[in-house]
């Protein structure tokens, strides 16, 4: 008994002991520094010193951020229609969401990435991959809105996208998910051979930023996941993580994890450019939705494809190589240097780290491993520069600093560990709350990074917010690098799932931001310019209201001889060119969004009466001191009337 | 060539540049306008600082019932053939005639730019005072006038939310300039007959 008591006595004391420590760690590792709020803040009426677009996963569009201080700017619509802003509700934007689908009115937002010049961010595209309908999209970073969205045929789950090269020469789209090329009726368990990975290069037009398929090169049957580009010395290269290299087609969990090793794929796309450029590749026909948005017409116009240049590797001797990777690897990054290739095996708990260098090396003297389909696989050992080892467990992303330091983060153990280029150390490790994803420095894929900060994206917040019912708000990390050891600065809150985002200087981007359309470049075929052409025309059964709008009176407000039945065209012109003054307009009932006006700029809306009466419409934007009186009425008659068609302002 | 002739074509010349340089600004500033809007007035012509600004400047007055802002005034025609007569006259003088004159030149420049100020006034006051009965916006003084929106002829002034600045710009300076070199022409003059 007296035994009994002494034990219980020693696990207390022992029990405080750790209680003690405990508290004494919190104090010193609550991760928070004294002035952590001080390095954030950011004072009324100053701007931040980066832009970080975050993209939102299954929202399907990409926000942008302030850094240091994670304030929200804008939601850019990309691939989800937006009834704020109209984006797919107006018919000048419903083409940019057109497929070889039909209308598509969702996606879900990966990657973004900034375009480069000579390997350096120049801020003035993002590019972005829909996941689900496989598109690419451009936003414009002049406009902040998306102006390109091109779909990408033979691709399914177009995941290890929307990546580019080091003078925005390609934006490269490879599929998650193989399929059979072309799209037929067959067998599902007659995966293994026939089912094909489509990676596509996307080049980019490098005056008006025209996006085109030029190749799409026809791979084995495996799972494209991740991409980068190589840079420096490999630039010319582009890099590929493999998963499902068994080729399984049900259960992957388990079918796709068996083998020790799945591949990087290594692919020399200037070869396959130069080959192409000498008639190389098959014509293949297609069929894909090309959709571009005019800033001049302010419409967006929506071209079908009928064909794509398809590459098969055996064509191209030398041009594709399979480095063995352990695990199912996920992230595929590339060192500002263009030397290390990271394959972070998310099943294996070490990070491998391949060099450039021995890759061409072992290439050169044709140390290969065997094949698959075909392309030569070179031996692990030989192309591998080092490992880092049991730095944590399921490894996912790794960005750089430029000083020489990697950042990868952890899902499972839910960190980021910042370790050493080239002697493979752990220098430091700090937790995310809670799985980490995907991380990112400005300028993180690029020759140059700006290492001040990093940004963590997790995918799972619990308790870190205010509830909010079931559904919780998903979180970004802020994380200051510039010193030795990582330090917490800030939680803040995310749009939609936040996969990857892009940060860059915001003195880069914010000069070129335009403040209008200049009224006399609008070409919008329904734009009035001047109040003495604000008319309404019949057509048929079809009303076109040409109307204007400035402060604060829409032209015309009156509008009489529309009848039920009809379909009525609001096109409506914002008059103003001064800087941040919007207007809005809707009508009772209209079955589509609001349309929300930018100074010189032309939108349209269809409304379709059903009942006679008198219909007030008025500005949604509350634009001026007079903005409540900024209202009109539309007189809509039966159908069999014969009231006539006139319109007034002022009468 | 003497001294006070050579400095008496430039008295005359320098008002040229009134062709290039503005002669007045106006700018008005508000919390909305964190970049101030502004207008400046050539001898020939209102233009706008920044791109738009005299239409939101029109669309800002709107509001108090003030006329827009014109796109031509009859100034714009006189004020430039005055300015080429006057320095017309100012060579004409340089080459043939005696010092002397170079003073009279003088007191006609004041003279003549002392009008045109004087109907600058004019129109600034006008501008400010014929407003629409209809106006959206009617303000009175504490007195129970009706106030006005005049610009500052000079300085700076206090309207409502704005706070507007008037300053004379390049092209008056080049023409004070040109003025005051006709004096200094006649005192030059004057001293180098006198020692001659």
């Amino acid at each position: 008994m007296k035994k009994t008591i002494y034990s219980f006595l020693a696990l207390f004391t022992l029990a405080s002991f750790f209680f003690a420590c405990g508290e004494g760690q919190q104090g010193s590792n609550g991760a928070l520094t004294s002035n952590a709020a001080e390095r954030v803040y950011v004072a009324p009426g100053e701007h931040d010193e980066f832009y970080a677009f975050i993209s939102g996963g299954f929202s399907g569009q990409l926000s942008v951020y302030g850094l240091p201080s994670g304030r929200l700017f804008k939601v850019i619509p990309v691939f989800s229609q937006d009834a704020e802003k109209a984006w797919g509700y107006n018919e000048e934007t419903k083409p940019m969401l057109n497929t070889s689908h039909g209308f598509v009115p969702w996606d879900d937002s990966h990657h973004p990435d900034i375009s480069q010049t000579n390997g350096e961010l120049d801020g003035r595209y993002v590019f972005i991959n829909g996941n689900n309908t496989p598109r690419i999209a451009k936003i414009d970073l002049s406009v902040f809105e998306t102006t390109e969205i091109i779909e990408i045929p033979n691709s399914a789950g177009n995941h290890s996208s929307a990546f580019v090269t080091e003078n925005t020469e390609y934006v490269v789209a490879g599929t998650r998910f193989s399929v059979p090329v072309p799209q037929r009726d067959m067998p599902i368990n007659e995966y293994k051979g026939n089912f094909k990975g489509a990676l596509t290069f996307i080049s980019v037009d490098p005056e008006d930023g025209g996006m085109n398929i030029k190749f799409q090169l026809i791979m084995p049957g495996f799972d494209y996941d991740l991409s980068h580009p190589g840079r420096g010395a490999s630039h010319g290269w582009f890099f590929f993580t493999t998963y499902n290299s068994e080729e399984a087609n049900s259960l992957l969990e388990v079918n796709a994890s068996q083998n020790d090793k799945d591949f990087i794929a290594a692919v020399n796309w200037k070869k396959i450019e130069e080959f192409v450029n000498n008639g190389g590749g098959t014509k293949m026909p297609a069929n894909y939705a090309h959709n571009v948005y005019d800033d001049n017409t302010h419409m967006a116009t929506s071209t079908m494809e009928k064909e794509v240049l398809v590459v098969n590797p055996a064509e191209v001797p030398g041009a594709v190589y399979l480095l063995p990777t352990p695990k199912s690897p996920h992230g595929c990054d590339v060192d500002p240097s263009g030397e290390y290739i990271i394959g972070a095996g998310k099943l294996s708990a070490d990070i491998t780290v391949h060099s450039f260098t021995k890759m061409l090396d072992a290439i050169e003297n044709q140390k290969f491993d065997g094949d698959a389909y075909g392309i030569p696989i070179l031996s692990f050992e030989d192309v591998r520069a080092g490992t880092v080892s049991q730095p944590g467990l399921g490894p996912l992303h790794t960005e750089f600093d430029g000083q020489g330091n990697a950042y990868t983060t952890f899902f499972i153990s839910s960190e980021v560990v910042k370790w050493k280029l080239g002697t493979w150390e752990v220098v430091d490790r700090q937790p995310c709350f809670y799985s980490v994803g995907h991380l990112m420095i400005p300028g993180g894929n690029s020759r140059k990074p700006f290492g001040k900060y990093v940004v963590a994206m997790n995918k799972i917040t619990k308790d870190r917010y205010l509830p909010t019912g079931p559904e919780v708000t998903q979180s970004a990390q802020l994380y200051d690098i510039s010193g030795e050891k990582m330090e917490l600065l800030l939680d803040f809150p995310t749009v939609g799932e936040p996969h990857y985002a892009a940060g860059i200087a915001a003195d880069i981007v914010k000069e070129r931001s335009r403040k209008i359309f200049e009224l006399q470049n609008n070409k919008h075929p329904f734009a009035v310019t001047s109040d003495a052409d604000a008319r309404v025309e019949r057509k048929g059964n079809e009303v076109h209201i040409y109307m204007t709008m400035i402060r604060s009176h829409f032209n015309p407000d009156n509008i009489e001889g529309v009848k039920v039945g009809d379909k009525v065209f609001f096109h409506v012109t914002n008059l103003e060119q001064d800087y941040d003054v919007p207007h809005g307009i809707s009508v009772i009932g209209a079955n589509t969004s609001e349309l929300l006006i930018m100074p010189g700029q032309t939108e349209s809306f269809v409304w379709e009466p059903k009942q006679p009466g008198v219909w007030p419409f008025y500005c949604t934007d509350f634009c001026s001191a007079l903005h409540q009186e900024m209202q009109g009425y539309i007189r809509v008659s039966p159908a069999a009337s014969g009231t006539e068609l006139k319109w007034s302002l002022g009468e | 060539m003497k001294k006070g002739k050579i400095i008496m074509f430039l008295a005359a010349l320098l008002p040229m540049l009134l062709f290039v340089f503005p002669l007045w600004k106006i700018t008005l500033e508000a919390p909305q306008y964190p970049t101030p809007l502004g207008m400046y007035i050539y001898i020939n012509d209102f233009a706008d600082a920044n791109p738009h600004d005299i239409k939101n400047i029109n669309l800002m007055n709107h509001y108090v019932g003030m006329k827009y802002i014109p796109d031509a005034i009859p100034e714009f025609k006189i004020f430039p053939i005055g300015i080429a007569i006057t320095t017309l006259i100012g060579l004409v003088i340089g080459i043939w005639a005696r010092y002397r004159w170079y003073l009279y030149w003088f007191i006609m420049m004041v003279l003549v730019s002392t009008v045109g100020l004087i109907d600058f006034y004019r129109w600034e006051y006008e501008y400010g005072h014929d407003l629409d009965p209809k106006a959206i916006m009617k303000f009175t003084n504490p007195d129970g006038s009706v106030m006005g929106f005049q610009p500052p002829f000079f300085g700076t002034k206090h309207i409502l939310n704005f706070t507007a600045h008037s300053y004379p710009q390049l092209g008056a300076y080049c023409l004070a300039g040109g003025i005051a070199l006709g004096l200094v022409a006649w005192w030059v003059a004057r001293r180098e007959k006198r020692n001659a």
